[in-house]
Order: C-alpha cells, then sequence, then structure tokens
C-alpha cells in the first residue's frame, strides 16, 4: 500500500506521490514511480495494490492514445475517467485500485479520484492510500482557493510527509507534478524526507583473520583422466 | 450473596438458594464517545474533547462531559463506551473523597491516577469483561511538573508529548505532532490553538463528531475545564457546483 494526494489550484493541478511500495510490512521498492503517465496533458497517481493500479493506468494511457489518433484532438480527463470508471466497476472491485487522477484540458483544470470499486469524485482536493487521513489534515487545515503554485506545492508536499511521517504504510520521499495548459513539470524527487543513514563503520574483514591450518591443491580439470566407456543399448 | 458465574445455572441440591447473575461480557459500546486530544507543553497539558454521545450513527446527548477534573492535579478525558467511563468517573471520585477522608493532605497525582486507571483497564481485559475506554489523563505530577498519559481499553499505556484516540490518532496526531516540532517551547495558549485547529478538521472528517468542545487546562495556575465552545468552520468549497463526474 501507498499514497498520493492530488489538489487543484489556480489553473493548475499539482499531484504528489510517497514513494514507497510494501509487499505486507517489508517495503519492496524504496523509490517506485507512483505518478503514472496517461497522456501528455493527464497524469494519474495509483494508490492500493501496484500492479493493479500500474497495469490499469497503461491500459487507460494506451486507450486514450488511441482515442487521440481517431479523433485527432488532445484528450480529455473526464475521458480517462470514464475508461477507468467503467472497468473497474466491472470487475466489483477485486481490481484493487484508488487512483487520484489529474489534467489540463480544453474545459480548463480537472481533479478527480477514482475508488476501487468504481465510484468517482470531483474536488479540489484529494487524498487516497493508507496515509489519506493525515495528508487530508494538512488539507483541510490550510487548502484556500486560488493559492499560488509555490504555496501549493508547499502545500502539497507538507501533506504527503505528513503521511510519510506518521503513517507506517508511506515512505522515502515527495515527488510533485505539476500538470499546466500545453506543460508538465516533473519534480522527482521534490523533497527527500527519509534517507537511508550512511554505515558508520566498515565492516570487511581484514585478510587473515582466518587462520589457515591447511592446504590442499585443487586438480585442475585437464589433469583429469578422460576414458572411453560403451554403455549397454536397451 | 454467593454469586454463581454459570448462566442458566439455577442450582438445586447444595446450592439451593443461590442467586444467579449472568454473565457480563462488554461485548460492543453502546453510547460512544469520539476523539480525545491532548498536548504536554512546558507550561502544562491542553486536552480537549466534544460534547457529543454517539448511539451508533445518532448524535443522541449532544450535551455530555466526556472531561472529568478528578482532583487538582488530574482531569481525565474518555473515549469510547459512555456507561464505562462513568463507571470509572464513579469510582475515581469515590476514591478522591476518600482521599481527602484521610486528611493527611495526600493526594493522587496525575501518573499515579494514570497508573491506577491501566492496573484497572488491563484486569479487566484479562476477565475478558473490557471497561470499552481510551482514557486521556492530563495533570501533574508532585513535583509540579506536566505529566500526558494515555491508556486503552486493552491496558496499553504510555506517556507522551501529544495524545490522541480514535480518529484523532489518524487526523489530529499528525497537526499535533508538527505543531509540537515546528515550536517545542508552546505555551498553553498556542496549545489551544492547536486543539481547536485539529478539533474543527475532526468536525470535517470524522461522522460521529460535534462542532461543541470543551478544553482543560492543567497547569501551575489552573486545573480547569472550559465551558463548552466552537469552531468556525468553512464550507464553502462545498458551494462550487461539483457532482461525481
Amino acid at each position: 500500500s501507498n499514497f498520493i494526494i492530488k489538489q487543484w489550484y489556480q489553473r493548475r493541478v499539482a499531484i504528489t506521490a510517497g514513494g514507497f511500495y510494501t509487499g505486507g510490512s517489508i517495503v519492496c521498492d524504496l523509490n517506485c514511480e507512483k505518478i503514472h503517465y496517461i497522456a501528455d496533458n493527464i497524469y494519474c497517481c495509483g494508490a492500493g495494490t501496484a500492479a493493479d493500479t500500474e497495469f490499469t493506468t497503461r491500459m487507460v494511457s494506451s486507450k486514450m492514445e488511441l482515442l487521440k489518433l481517431r479523433t485527432g484532438r488532445e484528450g480529455r480527463v473526464i475521458s480517462a475517467l470514464r475508461m477507468l470508471k467503467q472497468y473497474l466497476f466491472r470487475y466489483q472491485g477485486y481490481i484493487s485500485a484508488a487512483l487520484v487522477l489529474g489534467g489540463v484540458d480544453v474545459t480548463g483544470p480537472a481533479l478527480y479520484t477514482v475508488y476501487p470499486h468504481g465510484s468517482t469524485d470531483k474536488l479540489p482536493y484529494v487524498t487516497m492510500g493508507s496515509g489519506s487521513l493525515a495528508a487530508m489534515s494538512v488539507f483541510e487545515d490550510r487548502y484556500k482557493l486560488n493559492m499560488e503554485e509555490e504555496e501549493a506545492k508547499a502545500l502539497v508536499c507538507d501533506a504527503i510527509k505528513a503521511g510519510i511521517i506518521n503513517d507506517l504504510g508511506s515512505g522515502s520521499n515527495v515527488d510533485i507534478t505539476v500538470i499546466r495548459k500545453g506543460e508538465v513539470e516533473v519534480f522527482r524527487p521534490y523533497q527527500v524526507v527519509c534517507q537511508k543513514s550512511q554505515r558508520q563503520g566498515d565492516y570487511t574483514f581484514p585478510r587473515g583473520t582466518t587462520v589457515v591450518t591447511n592446504t590442499t591443491e585443487m586438480v585442475p580439470f585437464s589433469a583429469l583422466q578422460v576414458t572411453d566407456e560403451e554403455v549397454m543399448e536397451l | 450473596a454467593v454469586v454463581s458465574t454459570q448462566s442458566g445455572h439455577y442450582g438445586r441440591g447444595k446450592d439451593e438458594g443461590t442467586t444467579v447473575s449472568p454473565k457480563k461480557h462488554t461485548m460492543q459500546p453502546i453510547v460512544t464517545g469520539t476523539s480525545v486530544l491532548g498536548i504536554r507543553t512546558k507550561e502544562g497539558v491542553v486536552i480537549a474533547a466534544d460534547t457529543l454521545g454517539s448511539y451508533g450513527s445518532l448524535a443522541r446527548f449532544r450535551d455530555i462531559q466526556r472531561l472529568m477534573k478528578v482532583n487538582d492535579s488530574t482531569i481525565i478525558g474518555g473515549f469510547g463506551d459512555y456507561a464505562d467511563f462513568q463507571f470509572l468517573m464513579k469510582l475515581l471520585r469515590q476514591q478522591t473523597i476518600d482521599d481527602e477522608v484521610v486528611g493527611d493532605g495526600v493526594y493522587r497525582d496525575a501518573p499515579a491516577i494514570h497508573n491506577w486507571l491501566r492496573c484497572v483497564l488491563y484486569n479487566r481485559r484479562t476477565k475478558f469483561n473490557p471497561l470499552w475506554n481510551t482514557i486521556v489523563v492530563a495533570g501533574k505530577n508532585y513535583g509540579g511538573e506536566p505529566y500526558l498519559g494515555y491508556v486503552d481499553k486493552i491496558g496499553v499505556a504510555f506517556e507522551e508529548k501529544t495524545v490522541a484516540t480514535g480518529f484523532g490518532s489518524y487526523i489530529a496526531l499528525p497537526m499535533m505532532r508538527k505543531a509540537m516540532d515546528e515550536n517545542p517551547d508552546m505555551g498553553v495558549e498556542e496549545a489551544k490553538a492547536v486543539l481547536k485547529r485539529c478539533l474543527r478538521v475532526l468536525f470535517y472528517r470524522d461522522c460521529r463528531s460535534l462542532n461543541r468542545f470543551q478544553i482543560g487546562v492543567v497547569s501551575a495556575g489552573e486545573t480547569s475545564i472550559s465551558e463548552p465552545m466552537s469552531a468556525d468552520t468553512d464550507w464553502s468549497i462545498g458551494a462550487n457546483p461539483s457532482g461525481y463526474e
């Protein structure tokens, strides 16, 4: 499990994600990519089962590209939303993908959440995953309409950090992707929160630590005698 | 009276005349209180809880006291089953009276009450008949130093700078911890402001909460529980036409 959040501010969308993937209580990947590409102007964060989020977003990304070729137009966020929700609903929640979808299209900036059972929300700020309550508390405390970009990035980073620090299922760094009309800016990492510390000492054993009591010559392969043998046929 | 612990055991023979009482095991909380929050500062301890007693999803009793002043050194806050909390309050009140009656000036300080609660709650848990509460103990020790403790229905007990129960531990605790990290020399007034912010966010996000709460303070000068108050809330983002797509 892992978690992501997103926020819509001033005609842009900033999405962030913590960089952790866990398998049970073991961290599998310390710095994975949780912000998935759907289209040039649409990105999706995935919480839940990593394989589900990865393959679902890839599938929708592929369908969006085909749609773009068919229509000759830049894709819209609601198209990706429809594809995601209709797909996930069909699987009745068995595909455990909790997604935060965001982008900027001809209609303006858009931010949605998609739940594993297929329901969607349209909100100015959203969080998903195990750290979502910690992150949501930061948003509820400090979100304002029409924030500046730097203020929004700081808020979104603080929200992810709240999850990284307080939730056991989240960790490592904060990645941010800012989607503006016509361009996307990726900060990977935006902030390094947890870093593996340096080893304090050299733990290698010096040569000669183990006392050599006896040596035997290894027989080289070439010194072996090769004998021809015939095996009786059955 | 001799009490049989077997339900339905209407004894004949040598047990004739025994009164029978039913097995009592708290299986689920009925009227419940939601989060209790606490911050320990160098000046004193601040503790907060709303005044709601929920009956499942019904906001049934909207003016209950979930903070209780035990004595001049301690205030406790109860989360969970309100009947069990009232039982504990009754025991603590009686204990305070008994202490005063002895007349030697010795009273129980916050760590002592925390420890007593831990023993009681753990003992009940071991008998599979828990008091379905999480209690936050806010106060000062005999030396006057601020003390903030937490005891659970399963007997988990610890002392910390910031403490929260229930939903508060997911939503308010990150905010409280951040505030303490940024400002370790916080005073009581700043702590009250932090708690009010947390209670507002809890009202936004906890279904079983109410925007009416009390804040208790134990510091060198005062040990008191405030009158009920409310936080300003901003629902303006809900005004934008939205929907789900």
